[in-house]
């Protein structure tokens, strides 16, 4: 049933539409609506679950994972601050291997106080062992968090999960989004699998003190080889969805007028919809541009974008973040990647959009035109750009 | 489990780390006579080396090979049928 959505509800729906047994969360903004639903949904009577209230992130994640550790599907969302207050306990969920999902409100982190959009906050979990994707629209916020149940709970994998979604522009945009019936869900997603329950019939200790060392790393080893192991049951589960309901997006990245495209665009998130827009201009006016969209930012999709850029001459990534002192993490991310694959093509990254600042989709267009003209010319280029909007380009 | 081949999880066991009662300066000294059988030492000790033993005229006992003279069980007694005395 189409259902006109804010993106926290369509997070709020999904939940419900998994069978989720246990919500633990603090409330921050722009996440806060989310567990409201939740909460709204329990006390009508309408989801059977328990909603644990705590007194942080911290303990919001700790509760959920202590509710999955015990055998039930468990969710928990956050944002910005609160992500970052609940970063060791990230660690801690992934390194138990226990699967549960959390949506995280991608927002800026102060200071100055700023509750907008940007990706500082879930770039900063990339070495958690999280899976974790972003979403582009209210559907597909829908849609992947039912699909990373079905992800994380596959013996394949057994890793936590994370759907990002823009601050305001898709938590708090209302969009149509088509809500799927309960045995739609019901027989997408199994039974819940997890490598072992804790139990006080049966007692285990996780994570006390290593008695090998070897053992310890051989654990990070498991963790990577699972993270590259998903990549195909993300696949998987995106095709699988798509049978039920007729919805595809690609599984660890979309492509968007990519065919006979030399030039690259590349970017994730909600801003990926004014790329769309960017790349139809500069169609138009006879630029070879394609789009490349990034979904999971972990596991890393290196092969799959290896195979587009092998015969392009530019590729411009799209960063809402910085590591400063360095350069954005995707770009980082992508650079390292194609350099050990092998692809050589120019790559600048482009960082725009950081602390919510909004950047159009003929803005992108601006960049992008004037990159590539000046890489036509053979004139240098940085690697590292800065845009701030209008013509204020800090080359 | 063929995929997930190294989890971070332990079998408890009695004694890993060795008799962990050797590191008590002071140990707790039950007097029965003044017990009331509240369990409030069995619940509190963190080590769980205090076992109940109902039908026993020593209502608790205590197991010093692993009891680390925390004082714990000292402290939450209402009648003092628990108290320290030093190790000699």
């Amino acid at each position: 049933m189409i259902k006109a959505l804010t993106g926290n509800y369509a997070v709020a729906w999904a939940v419900r539409l998994s069978r989720v047994k246990v919500v633990a969360a603090y409330p921050i903004t722009p996440q806060t609506t989310m567990v409201e639903k939740l909460a709204e949904f329990i006390d009508k009577g309408e989801m059977d679950a328990k909603m644990i209230r705590v007194d942080s992130e911290f303990s919001a994640l700790a509760a959920t994972w202590g509710a999955a550790a015990s055998g039930v599907r468990s969710f928990t969302a956050t944002s910005s601050h609160g992500l970052l207050y609940m970063h060791e306990m990230l660690w801690w969920v992934a390194g138990s291997r226990i699967p549960l999902v959390m949506a995280v409100a991608t927002r800026t982190i102060g200071p100055p106080w700023n509750i907008w959009t940007d990706h500082s906050d879930i770039m900063d979990q990339r070495d958690t062992g999280w899976i974790i994707m972003m979403a582009e629209h209210n559907q597909e916020v829908l849609d992947t968090i039912i699909q990373l149940y079905r992800v994380t709970e596959d013996p394949r994998v057994f890793l936590p999960g994370i759907v990002g979604l823009d601050a305001f522009i898709l938590t708090h945009t209302t969009e149509p989004v088509d809500v799927p019936e309960q045995y739609v869900v019901d027989s997408y997603l199994p039974e819940r699998r997890q490598p072992y329950v804790m139990s006080i019939k049966e007692p285990i200790t996780m994570g006390n003190i290593p008695s090998s060392l070897k053992d310890n790393m051989k654990m990070r080893w498991d963790i990577h080889t699972s993270m590259l192991r998903a990549k195909e049951v993300i696949e998987e589960a995106d095709r699988e969805w798509s049978k039920l309901t007729g919805r595809s997006y690609g599984g660890l990245i979309e492509c968007y007028r990519c065919e006979d495209a030399k030039a690259y665009i590349v970017g994730m998130g909600a801003w990926v919809g004014d790329m769309r827009e960017a790349v139809d201009m500069l169609r138009d006016e006879g630029y070879d541009f394609g789009l490349i969209k990034i979904r999971f930012i972990r596991p890393f999709p290196d092969d799959r974008i290896a195979k587009i850029l092998g015969n392009s001459k530019l590729c411009l990534v799209f960063d809402r973040s910085v590591s400063a002192g360095s350069a954005g993490p995707l770009y980082l991310d992508l650079a390292a990647n194609m350099y050990r694959l092998g692809i050589r093509t120019h790559i600048i990254n482009v960082l725009a959009g950081l602390t919510g600042l909004d950047v159009r989709s003929d803005e992108i267009a601006y960049v992008s035109r004037k990159l590539y003209e000046m890489i036509e010319r053979g004139e240098e280029v940085k690697g590292i750009v800065w845009y701030f909007g209008g013509d204020e380009l800090w080359l | 489990m063929t995929y997930v081949k190294y989890l971070p999880l332990a079998k408890p066991k009695v004694g890993v780390s060795g008799k962990t009662g050797t590191w008590r300066t002071e140990r707790p000294v039950y007097d029965p006579s003044k017990c009331v059988k509240c369990d409030l030492c069995w619940l509190y000790c963190p080590e769980g080396v205090i076992e109940i033993r109902a039908s026993s005229e020593r209502y608790i006992s205590i197991d010093y090979d692993y009891c680390k003279g925390c004082g714990v069980c000292v402290s939450v007694c209402p009648t003092k049928a628990l108290r320290m005395e030093p190790e000699r």
